[in-house]
């Protein structure tokens, strides 16, 4: 009867906990695999410059639209500044303003991008451009340029690519020698085209980016030029007049202004420094079932804070923890120490590894084993015992972590990861077995707790399975019905084979 | 090869824990009856009642403040036994055989170490504090009457007191064993820490062969001597009085121990709601079977006398050997 309801309670539940994975894995498109990842770029910039004795106020173009990136994250690191974010000509301008400051300053602004393919142009159409106004001679050569260039093409694409052939020529003609004389940068040129559309009525601005690949210490900024053809904007290479953007090239602002300007302060400088991580798809998957509008999303875990979700990333596997405790326990049957214990000890190998968390582990034990043996002749009530060994052990911790600093050896430093309180009822639990039933068995239900500590871990560490099941915590369900019918198992446990071997071999 | 051993005990009804815990604790042991075995004082009072002999009590120490109040207890005894409320597997039981010509505050152990009263007192607030009990929680410390046992298991044991472990099922004595102390037990009648178990014809009160660990053996380790044949004396009584620890305590499995006094005849010493199963290598024979024995000449209205006489005729040692062959 209570067979049943068992069968029936984990039938229930491993449907309902494989139909909701199956939906979120083959509907919504959630990995099951961890290494589906997409690329994220973060790219800080630095502003370095020389206070002066007045207040300072530093403005810094950030990017705004950025064809073929989706922002993660933006911050800023300054120290004392106050700090807003403004809309200017060429975009978004974050602002960073101190009444006063001494020496050198250094200003951060940070911001995590990941390609997105339908993060189009979205901006508006820009009206046509004012006539630039331009003194002779150069007024003279501009317009000798533009009506040349407009003879010999059919429209703003065709009339761009001309008019940079020509710029770009290695023997120009006298008309654009004259306008390129003083073009000292790449940006200079932009501008002189931009100068140049402008008197053509088209709308042109310069744009100025990176091309993002891999880790790049200091990054140095690329000017491209963006033109407008009455629908949609087009990008040209400067340089070749090629007509499209470089391949992950990441818009930081637009137009002719600079990039910062700083008030009150001197020796300015800009650097930029591109790191690429690697973001889990689940991110991907998220957006696009946020916007379908799916309930399943609003309880994902991955709409918890970053901090909450490394919390529930570890605890989510204490289940897979108990699991294997059961499977010990009810169909091994190995001694050891307290219920749990092993799983938390697990969960405290995570954080050392394994090696030295047993090392460290064992050593722990030991010493509190040993101090708890001169404790006992103190006679000491059990209460006040207990803290004592607690206390010992908090202590024991600092010691090993500090002779292990002193040593050199960072890994030491993690025996502060070890559940104490559970370390202190180990040790005093182990000293009570080994009082009363002696030394062996004491041994064996500590190395016991130690075989199922590591076994957890093995199964807990598995990085495949925390992504699954924190991706998918219906899975839990699955677990939790394994649980159920591993409670109504009824047959011999591995270690009673050996222990009624005499009924056997009769 | 394992599967074909799991097979193998099935054949013989064999008890694994899984199953012992699931199908018959749980299912006739209510959790609300385990107070009356877990706690000593309280099984004691209630054996009293019904009737079954019972090892005097001299004192109970229940709070750290009465500690002191052991030299009044036992100023004018002997011996006598120190033990946990809420012991289990003979843990902090501290049996005391005599006390110092010259000063009476040493104390002569069972294994002939002398202690101090300062030690013992730290005992009794161990005790008390709970070292020994199940849960960790305060317990009490019972001073009782030290049981001085009977010869006949003089030859078998090694120091301590032998006891007879009597399985109950549904109020019908299943199976039964005698636990005997040895060097390596300290002088404790469990299994666990060393003690030698030998099963016990249930028709007879006749000691088979014994186990020692997970082997078979025929010698007591330490003393030598043959442990199969012997006769344990008042068999008939053990088994009526296990048979009344149902009607007593209402735990449908049951674990009865009790000792045997040279001068008082059976004395309950305690009682199991968690009986362990190595009951069964000590007789070489499955539970499982005479449970099923059991429940088909289950009689309610049997009284204590009858289910043992039931227990007598049907559990004959050998029987089962002889209806597993066909």
């Amino acid at each position: 009867m209570k067979q049943r309801y068992v069968y029936v309670l984990a039938a229930l539940l491993t449907v309902v906990g494989l139909s909701v994975f199956l939906y979120k894995w083959q509907v919504l498109g959630f990995p099951v695999t961890e290494n589906q990842e997409t690329p994220v770029w973060t790219i800080e910039s630095a502003v370095n410059f020389d206070s002066g004795p007045g207040s300072i106020k530093v403005q810094l173009h950030v990017p705004t639209l950025t064809p073929g990136f989706r922002m993660l994250n933006e911050n800023s690191v300054s120290r004392g500044y106050g700090f807003s974010l403004n809309y200017g000509s060429g975009g978004r301008q974050a602002q960073w303003a101190i009444r006063r400051a001494d020496g050198e300053q250094t200003i951060y602004y940070r911001i995590s991008v990941y390609e997105d393919a339908s993060v189009d142009q979205s901006d508006t159409t820009p009206p046509f451009p004012p006539l630039p106004v331009i003194n002779e001679p150069l007024k003279t050569a501009v317009d000798v340029l533009v009506s040349d260039v407009r003879d010999q093409s059919a429209d703003t694409a065709s009339f761009t690519t001309e008019l940079l052939r020509r710029m770009n020529d290695p023997s120009p003609d006298p008309n654009v020698e004259l306008l390129i004389a003083g073009v000292r940068t790449d940006a200079d040129f932009v501008a002189v085209v931009t100068t140049v559309l402008a008197a053509a009525r088209i709308p042109a601005r310069m744009v100025r980016g990176f091309p993002l690949a891999g880790r790049q210490r200091s990054a140095s900024l690329v000017a491209w030029l963006e033109v407008h053809d009455g629908d949609r904007w087009l990008y040209f290479n400067p340089a070749t007049g090629e007509g499209r953007l470089p391949q992950r090239f990441l818009v930081w602002w637009r137009g002719n202004e600079p990039l910062v300007s700083v008030e009150g302060g001197s020796n300015v400088e800009v650097s930029f420094a591109i790191q690429e991580n690697h973001l889990d798809a689940v991110a991907i998957a998220e957006t696009q079932a946020a916007k379908s509008g799916t309930f399943a999303v609003d309880f994902s875990l991955y709409s918890l804070p970053i901090q909450t979700q490394a919390v529930y990333s570890v605890l989510l596997m204490i289940p897979v923890g108990a699991l294997i405790m059961v499977f010990f326990r009810n169909f091994v049957g190995i001694d050891a120490f307290g219920t749990f214990m092993p799983v938390l000890i697990a969960l405290a190998f995570r954080e050392t590894k394994l090696l030295w968390g047993v090392v460290l582990f064992t050593t722990l034990i030991a010493l509190g084993l040993s101090i708890r043996f001169l404790l006992d002749r103190l006679r000491l009530l059990l209460v006040p015992r207990l803290s004592a060994v607690l206390i010992v052990v908090v202590m024991l911790m600092l010691f090993i972590s500090l002779t292990s600093h002193q040593l050199g050896l960072e890994t030491g430093l993690s025996v502060a990861l070890f559940p104490m309180v559970i370390i202190a009822m180990t040790i005093e639990r182990m000293s009570v077995v080994w009082e009363e039933r002696g030394a062996a068995d004491a041994m064996r239900a500590g190395l016991g707790s130690l075989v199922v500590a590591i076994a957890a871990y093995i199964f807990m560490g598995m990085a495949w399975l925390e992504h699954l099941i924190f991706t998918f915590p219906e899975l839990l369900l699955l677990i939790l019905a394994l649980v159920l019918l591993a409670g109504r198992y009824t047959g011999y446990r591995l270690t009673e084979l050996r222990r009624f071997k005499a009924l056997v071999t009769e | 090869m394992m599967l074909a051993a799991a097979r193998k005990l099935r054949g013989k009804g064999v008890l694994g824990l899984n199953e012992r815990n699931s199908d018959y604790i749980m299912r006739l042991n209510p959790r609300r009856l385990y107070p009356l075995v877990d706690d000593k004082a309280l099984t004691k009072e209630l054996a009293l009642k019904a009737g079954m002999a019972v090892p005097d009590l001299y004192g109970i120490i229940a709070h750290q403040g009465e500690v002191r109040m052991f030299a009044d207890i036992v100023r004018d005894r002997d011996s006598f036994v120190i033990k946990p409320a809420r012991g289990s597997g003979g843990d902090g039981i501290l049996v005391v055989i005599g006390r110092g010509r010259r000063n009476r505050d040493n104390y002569r152990l069972s294994n002939g170490i002398f202690v101090s009263e300062g030690e013992i007192l730290h005992h009794i607030s161990n005790t008390v504090g709970g070292q020994y009990s199940l849960s960790g929680n305060p317990d009490k410390a019972l001073i009782e009457y030290c049981v001085h046992f009977d010869p006949t298991f003089a030859e078998v044991s090694y120091q301590g007191v032998p006891d007879i472990r009597v399985i109950v099922y549904r109020g019908y004595p299943a199976m039964a064993m005698v636990r005997l102390p040895t060097r390596a037990s300290d002088g404790k009648a469990n299994l666990h820490q060393g003690a030698v178990g030998a099963g016990v014809d249930l028709a007879t009160g006749e000691t088979l062969t014994g186990v020692l660990g997970n082997e078979v053996i025929d010698e007591h380790p330490d003393t030598g001597a043959h442990i199969a044949g012997l006769h344990i004396p008042h068999w008939d009584v053990i088994l009526e009085s296990s048979a009344r620890g149902y009607d007593v305590t209402g735990l449908g499995y049951l674990g009865v121990d009790m000792v045997i006094d040279r001068d008082r005849g059976p004395l309950i010493l305690e009682m199991n709601a968690r009986p362990g199963l190595n009951i069964q290598i000590a007789n070489g024979t499955g539970l499982a079977q005479r449970i099923e024995r059991i429940d088909a000449l289950y009689d309610a209205s049997a009284g204590a006398a009858e289910r043992a006489t039931a227990a007598r005729r049907e559990f004959a040692a050998g029987v089962e050997h002889q209806t597993s062959l066909f």
